[in-house]
């Protein structure tokens, strides 16, 4: 016979992060963890939601129906990863009604990479390629993360974004094997995106507070500069191969570590625009909140209609 | 704006394929059932991952209680006589 031993949960809990067993919604677990996730998931919910503006902007100027179902396409997907986001934070207690106030009061955040300007078309090629490929190196990795409902929406997730860096890329590639005018149209898009999608995998890792912690309970699995390295060091050579210079005069092969060196990130626009005063803070979530004001009446008219149809079904019934 | 204006919230089991069971795929808010399949369609078959839908209230969900799993699924763990392992066949014996 075994002797049952009484466990506290707590070390239950660390017991099952260490046998990488997947933490499910109504497990104990510290509050500490709970609030982390509501705070990373819905972060990375409202990104999703978010980052439909700067593209969704483009859709009725793309330069073929082809192209126009495409970026349709990308950009309703990102509504989809959104709702699987908040699909998984609601597993943890958190309203979604509350999440979304949090985002348009800003008291939520959201990546500011979605807070700069795409000026031209070739700005969708750059974000596919680029924003998509860095979210992809992000997402990954949290496939494998130890809450259950989290690692599932970003599986379904990650399924789906490898077609939109492709996407990007190919717009890229078009306009890069096209006239010097379409070349110089990718190359300063390159310009612009290059440096904030760097700043995507956020802080260094020396000034990332939560990193530590969210390894240990490996929410995490990489720290922001392993994977910010990673990316460069897939970048670069897609870059070389369309012919694009990257605005980085500091990059160079580094053969000891069989990786690039590259230059410093403007760690002061980061804080900037995390602060709210990037190109587009303002705008972005005024436009969130006007089309959540003026979705209201449809949210309360369906409602309405539902309870009517209820009441009228039970009434049926009743005879 | 008051809490109870939120639409309710719906779990959603997706049929990938004739021949396979229903599986959970996550949740939704809709007003009513007809919204919820719908939403449904669009946030969770948007790739031809499903033949059919189901979606219930997730309020009308019950569930068994994690701590109490082990005490709970115990009557199982005894019982290894369940398993067609646990039987010595003769070798000469085949097809068993
Ligand atoms: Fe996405
Ligand atoms: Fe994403
Ligand atoms: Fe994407």
């Amino acid at each position: 016979m075994e002797t049952i031993v009484e466990k506290s949960l707590e070390e239950q809990f660390e017991a099952k992060i260490a046998n990488e067993i997947r933490i499910e919604p109504k497990d104990w677990m510290p509050e500490q963890y709970r609030k982390t996730l509501i705070r990373q998931i819905s972060q990375h919910a409202h990104s999703e939601i978010v980052g439909m503006l700067p593209e969704g902007n483009w859709i009725t100027r793309a330069p073929s129906l082809k192209r126009k179902a495409i970026l349709l396409s990308k950009v309703q997907d990102e509504a989809g990863h959104g709702l699987y986001l908040y699909s998984a934070a609601e597993t943890l207690g958190a309203s979604r009604d509350q999440m979304i106030a949090d985002l348009h009061s800003g008291k939520a955040k959201y990546s500011s990479i979605f807070n700069y300007p795409t000026l031209s078309w070739a700005d969708i090629g750059a974000i596919g390629w680029l924003v998509d490929g860095a979210a992809i190196m992000n997402q990954v990795p949290l496939c494998r993360t130890s809450y259950g409902p989290y690692a599932r929406a970003m599986v379904r997730v990650c399924k789906e974004e490898s077609f939109h860096q492709r996407q990007g890329f190919e717009i890229m590639m078009t306009l890069c094997n096209g006239a010097p005018a379409q070349k110089k149209m990718a190359q300063e898009a390159f310009n612009r995106w290059w440096w904030p999608t760097l700043m995507m995998f956020g802080p260094k890792d020396d000034e990332s507070p939560n990193t530590e912690q969210s390894m240990r309970w490996k929410i995490k699995r990489f720290t922001n500069d392993e994977l910010r390295q990673r990316f460069v060091d897939m970048m670069v050579p897609q870059a070389e191969f369309l012919g694009l210079t990257v605005p980085d005069p500091d990059l160079k092969w580094n053969e000891a570590k069989n990786g690039y060196d590259f230059g410093e990130v403007n760690w002061e626009e980061f804080w900037n625009v995390v602060k709210g005063n990037g190109p587009c803070n303002k705008d972005r979530i005024q436009t969130r909140v006007k089309a959540h004001e003026e979705g209201a009446w449809v949210r309360e008219a369906a409602l309405a209609h539902a309870q009517k149809r209820s009441q009228r079904e039970a009434a049926n019934q009743a005879k | 704006m008051s809490q109870q204006k939120e639409w309710p919230l719906w779990e959603v089991f997706i049929r990938s394929k004739q021949g396979l069971d229903h599986k959970h795929v996550g949740s939704l808010h809709a007003a009513d059932a007809e919204m919820a399949i719908q939403n449904a369609r669009d946030v969770y078959t948007r790739r031809m991952e499903g033949v059919s839908i189901w979606v219930v209230e997730s309020k009308h969900i019950h569930a068994s209680n994690p701590d109490e799993a082990e005490a709970f699924f115990d009557p199982a763990n005894d019982k290894v006589y369940r398993h067609p392992t646990f039987y010595e066949v003769p070798a000469e014996i085949k097809n068993m």
